[in-house]
């Protein structure tokens, strides 16, 4: 796993920029021409079965490996077998298999997620609850380690080999390979205990006056920790990536075109270089949706931050399984729309993409 | 062209991987970077072996435990004690043997299954193979964690699930990999004149298109141990992990429970922590000099 | 004198020590002249053209001058370099897949170069001199929004052609601007070329490796072999007639269609071009000449004015010069 955009299969980011948006055709398919119309059809089709194929592992998992949630609903108090009979039916659990199947489709789909064993409310009011205090945190980590990676790999790529580049390519290594509850943890030992600058954990302190700008100052303060620590392993993902694009650049005579026509060195890179270099960086923000997954959880955990991460992981131990399965087709649905996001993106941003 | 001496044709095959084996060495050996990784992991290797001989695995006990609790250094405990009194440096020692195998571990299974998808993908094509390209893709955009910690739940915690968890959310990167190369591989002349001399798939699977794809699988596994432990390391601190084992990610797991941040126990959290840092560190290190033997545009990086 | 190269000498630094590439040339370029620079892959010619606007890569040392209406382009500052880059000398590249942005539209590009030397112009009007120049290179105005990817080969030269213009240049240097065109679209591009030079009165200095292609557009040629000038002179009578054996071999291996002289019997020229790390002693052309004498293994030959039998007496050209002892001894050089 990696708490970054690059790729979990072992390439460098120079391996990974080889790799486009998601795609695939299958034999004997003919070859698809030019038209958005087309393009969308085929890549959306291609999520909804990646959507499909979720909600099939999510069932798979939940229910064919998990095996039976009565047991474990009952666990505390004993039942007639009558009470368990009843409770069955009243889960759907008599049905046949595919029965149920069918049943979880229709319920996902329309929003109906079930009721959490832990807190017996329905999971979709939780996650409503707790969605913008994810987005708020991996909102904004994301968005600062994407400026700051690909501001900072720009200027190292073309400068290669410089103080500069070097300085901030170690450091980025040396960032990326902590682990990130680690840091967080160690984040919080310094800037929250010995420093006492920020507050240890959670989102707010209940010691705050209601009136909207306090609020606001407070949850702000409350979340420079926790962007920090997410930032600090994230950004260095960017910036490698970043900085190998410009990299694949630098050779190309384009650039030398733009010297002779009498460009300054900043303006040939900002111009000319940026532009074509951050074609294949753009899309790969959307691909590595899922490390942002992986990192806001664990960042989410270590700060006692009320998201969606925090109730995953507090759901594991109960276990709490609808809403960990509500939120294991959540998360990776989320995933699988950011691809799609990242192949409609590239058609408007790449104009060789556009011819058949 | 008549040579006098006529080498068989398995020792004219060892002469020639012998020296691209040098070859190669000498490419990594160039690099500044591969070399210090490589110094590096070979201490924590050295470190993790010989463990048992620096420190007796009494030191793991909870009840044979003779330190203070949570206990800042001292002279008896170099890096401190944790809450039930042991050395901290015992068990920085022992969780690295154990941190180390799990994340090799794991990238072995990842490496075996992600290779041999790749290569019958590429080798047979047709309909398994784009179903088996198609699968691996959606599989490498879930998100790695979310996907383990959701397995782990239902399978419940010990060696053997962590294991296969990070195995199964790591295989398919390495397919695409081996897919892409085999491919390359295939419309090269010599596969079609083993075919034509009557090889079958196995024979062209193993013999041609395996050899040929192992540097590449190498140079990647390389990257993916750290990702590997990483991702033990995170698991284990969840409180997924074996309960009975002595990982780095279960000691950060027993800090936090026990509170080291609040009690300032800066000897409880750093050691562990650092220990993860340093061998993912020294992984990258090499897995960057590896790469860069294979793609020489990468080279004269460090 | 618009363009003058004084005792020019380029190395470039590497792995395998210096690499001398250019190794002393005097060159002189006419206002309104058009001069062919002929050779090899290898011999110099093209460090020659990048050498002008200083747009050789850092390894490369450079010493001698080159002066544009005067001025040592080596000596400016990087201010007055980047002012005169364009305005006064432009180049057209080759393979211009690769030598245009692939993600900017060509009416940008083509503007480009007049907004960033006059500051006054506004993007509009540059945009109107860009579809002008369009026009003018044979293209409709309407090709100002596509993109490279979407012309074909020869159109893209022509883009080429017209970005060169755009500041009205006193100089073009055109780096084997057609050699990657089809023969018809080539006599079409330097038709094109030869029309524009005399229209507009600048200077041409033509890269080739290809004699014909230099004989149709340019009236003067050098030879460029191994980092010097062997041969220079009018161009037909360079090729026609030539005073080196090198550029006879040169000519030679272009075989004249309906010549029967030249079918089944194909010219060329036997072994490779000199390692520039390696030269050999004397002339570096030795190895491979069919005419050279003892002279040529000892001292290296100076560029100097050759007796050229048979010219007109008194012909008001410039007078041939090449760096081979048995030519400027009046025999021969081919056997």
């Amino acid at each position: 796993m990696t708490d970054g955009p690059l790729p979990a299969d072992g390439a460098s980011p120079e391996a990974a920029l080889g790799r486009g948006p998601v795609a695939g055709r299958a034999p004997g398919e003919r070859r698809v021409s030019s038209g958005f119309g087309r393009y969308l059809l085929k890549h959306v089709s291609g999520a909804a079965v990646s959507l499909l194929l979720v909600l099939f592992s999510s069932f798979f998992i939940f229910r064919l490996i998990a095996g039976d949630p009565i047991d474990q609903l009952t666990k505390e108090r004993p039942v007639s077998p009558e009470q368990r009979a009843a409770m069955r039916a009243e889960l759907g659990l008599d049905q046949p298999l595919w029965q149920q199947f069918i049943d979880y489709l229709t319920g996902t789909l329309t929003m109906d997620l079930g009721e959490s064993f832990q807190y017996r409310r329905p999971i979709f009011d939780l996650i409503v609850e707790r969605l913008p205090a994810t987005l708020l945190l991996s909102g904004t980590g994301m968005v600062l380690a994407v400026l700051l990676g690909f501001w900072i790999g720009t200027r190292s790529g073309w400068k290669q080999g410089s103080r500069f580049d070097r300085g901030h390519v170690a450091t980025g290594l040396v960032l990326y390979s902590a682990p990130t509850f680690w840091l967080g943890m160690i984040v919080i030992l310094i800037f929250a205990r010995y420093l006492g600058l920020f507050p240890v954990n959670g989102m707010r302190s209940p010691s705050t006056p209601p009136d909207f700008w306090s609020q606001a100052v407070d949850i702000g303060h409350h979340l420079v920790l926790p962007v920090l620590t997410y930032t600090a392993v994230v950004y260095a993902g960017y910036l490698m990536i970043m900085r190998s694009s410009i990299l694949d650049e630098i050779g190309s005579d384009y650039l030398t075109t733009a010297r002779a026509k009498g460009l300054r060195d900043d303006e040939v890179r900002k111009k000319h270089a940026v532009p074509n270099a951050l074609l294949p960086t753009v899309t790969l923000v959307f691909l590595a949706l899922g490390s942002v997954v992986n990192g806001s959880i664990v960042t989410e955990t270590v700060f006692s931050w009320p998201g969606l991460g925090t109730l995953f992981v507090n759901s594991i131990f109960y276990p709490d399984r609808p809403v960990l399965q509500a939120l294991f087709v959540l998360f990776s649905s989320s995933t699988i729309l950011a691809v799609l996001c990242a192949e409609i993106l590239y058609w408007f941003i790449d104009p060789r993409i556009r011819r058949s | 062209m008549t040579a006098t001496n006529t080498l068989s044709p398995r020792a004219l095959r060892w002469a020639r991987r012998r020296q691209s084996l040098t070859r190669s060495w000498a490419a990594y050996r160039s690099q500044k970077t591969g070399m210090w990784g490589l110094v590096l992991l070979g201490a924590i290797v050295v470190l993790a072996i010989a463990a048992p001989v620096l420190v007796d695995e009494s030191a793991l006990s909870v009840t044979q435990a003779t330190g203070g609790r949570m206990a800042p250094p001292s002279a008896a405990y170099p890096l401190g004690t944790d809450e039930t009194g042991r050395s901290i440096l015992a068990l920085t020692l022992w969780g690295s043997r154990l941190s180390l195998v799990i994340g090799l571990t794991a990238t072995v299974v990842a490496i075996v299954i992600g290779t041999a998808v790749g290569i019958t993908s590429g080798h047979i094509g047709g309909w398994y193979g784009w179903i088996a390209l198609r699968l691996s893709d959606w599989f490498m955009v879930l998100p790695s964690l979310v996907v383990a910690i959701a397995l782990l739940a239902v399978l419940g915690r010990s060696m053997a699930t962590t294991i296969t968890v990070i195995a199964l959310v790591s295989w398919p990167g390495t397919t695409r990999l081996v897919r892409a190369q085999t491919l390359t591989v295939q419309s090269r002349p010599y596969l079609e004149r083993a075919k034509a001399l009557g090889a079958g798939h196995w024979h062209q699977m193993t013999k041609h298109l395996l050899p040929n794809v192992l540097p590449l699988v190498l140079a990647s596994a390389t990257l993916l141990v750290p990702s590997a432990i990483l991702m033990e390391s995170s698991l284990a601190w969840l409180g997924l992990g074996d309960p009975g084992v002595v990982s780095w990610g279960s000691i950060l797991n027993r800090a936090s429970e026990n509170g080291a941040v609040s009690a300032h126990a800066w000897w409880y959290l750093l050691p562990p922590g650092l220990a993860i840092l340093l061998v993912v560190l020294a992984f990258m290190m090499c897995g960057r000099a590896l790469e860069a033997v294979f793609n020489p545009r990468l080279r004269g990086e460090s | 004198m618009l363009l003058e190269f004084k005792d020019l000498r380029v190395a470039y630094r590497g792995s395998r020590g210096r690499l001398p590439a250019v190794r002393g040339v005097d060159l002189t370029v006419d206002a309104g002249g058009t001069m062919g620079i002929a050779g090899e892959s290898g011999c110099g010619k093209s460090t020659l053209a990048m050498a002008v606007l200083r747009l050789l890569p850092k390894s490369a040392e450079v010493s001698g001058e080159i002066l544009l209406d005067g001025e040592d382009l080596l000596q400016m500052g990087w201010g007055r370099l980047r002012a005169v880059r364009w305005t006064g000398a432009s180049i057209v590249f080759q393979g211009a897949m690769h030598s245009l942005n692939a993600v900017q539209r060509i009416g940008r590009q083509i503007a480009e170069p007049i907004l960033v030397h006059e500051a006054t112009t506004t993007p509009a009007a540059a945009a109107r001199r860009a579809e002008a120049l369009l026009e003018r290179v044979g293209l409709p105005a309407a090709r100002a929004r596509s993109y490279p990817h979407e012309l074909s080969g020869g159109q893209r030269q022509r883009v080429m052609i017209a970005m060169a213009l755009a500041c009205d240049p006193d100089l073009v240097i055109a780096d084997e601007a057609t050699t990657a065109l089809d023969v018809m679209v080539q006599a079409q591009v330097l038709q094109l070329i030869s029309s524009l030079v005399t229209e507009r009165g600048v200077g041409l200095m033509m890269i080739s490796h290809d004699l014909s292609v230099l004989s149709a557009v340019c009236d003067r040629a050098a030879v460029m072999y191994a980092g010097r000038i062997v041969e220079q002179g009018p161009a037909h009578e360079v090729f026609a007639d030539a005073r080196h054996p090198y550029s006879a071999a040169l000519s030679a291996a272009f075989p004249v269609i309906g010549d029967p002289a030249a079918r089944m019997n194909p010219g060329g020229l036997a072994g490779d071009p000199p390692d520039p790390v390696r030269l050999p002693e004397g002339c570096s052309f030795r190895p491979r000449c069919a005419v050279a004498v003892d002279r040529c293994g000892g001292e290296s030959p100076e560029l100097l004015a050759v007796p050229v039998r048979g010219s007109a007496g008194g012909a008001a050209e410039a007078p041939r010069v090449s760096a081979c002892f048995v030519a400027q001894e009046g025999m021969p050089v081919v056997r």
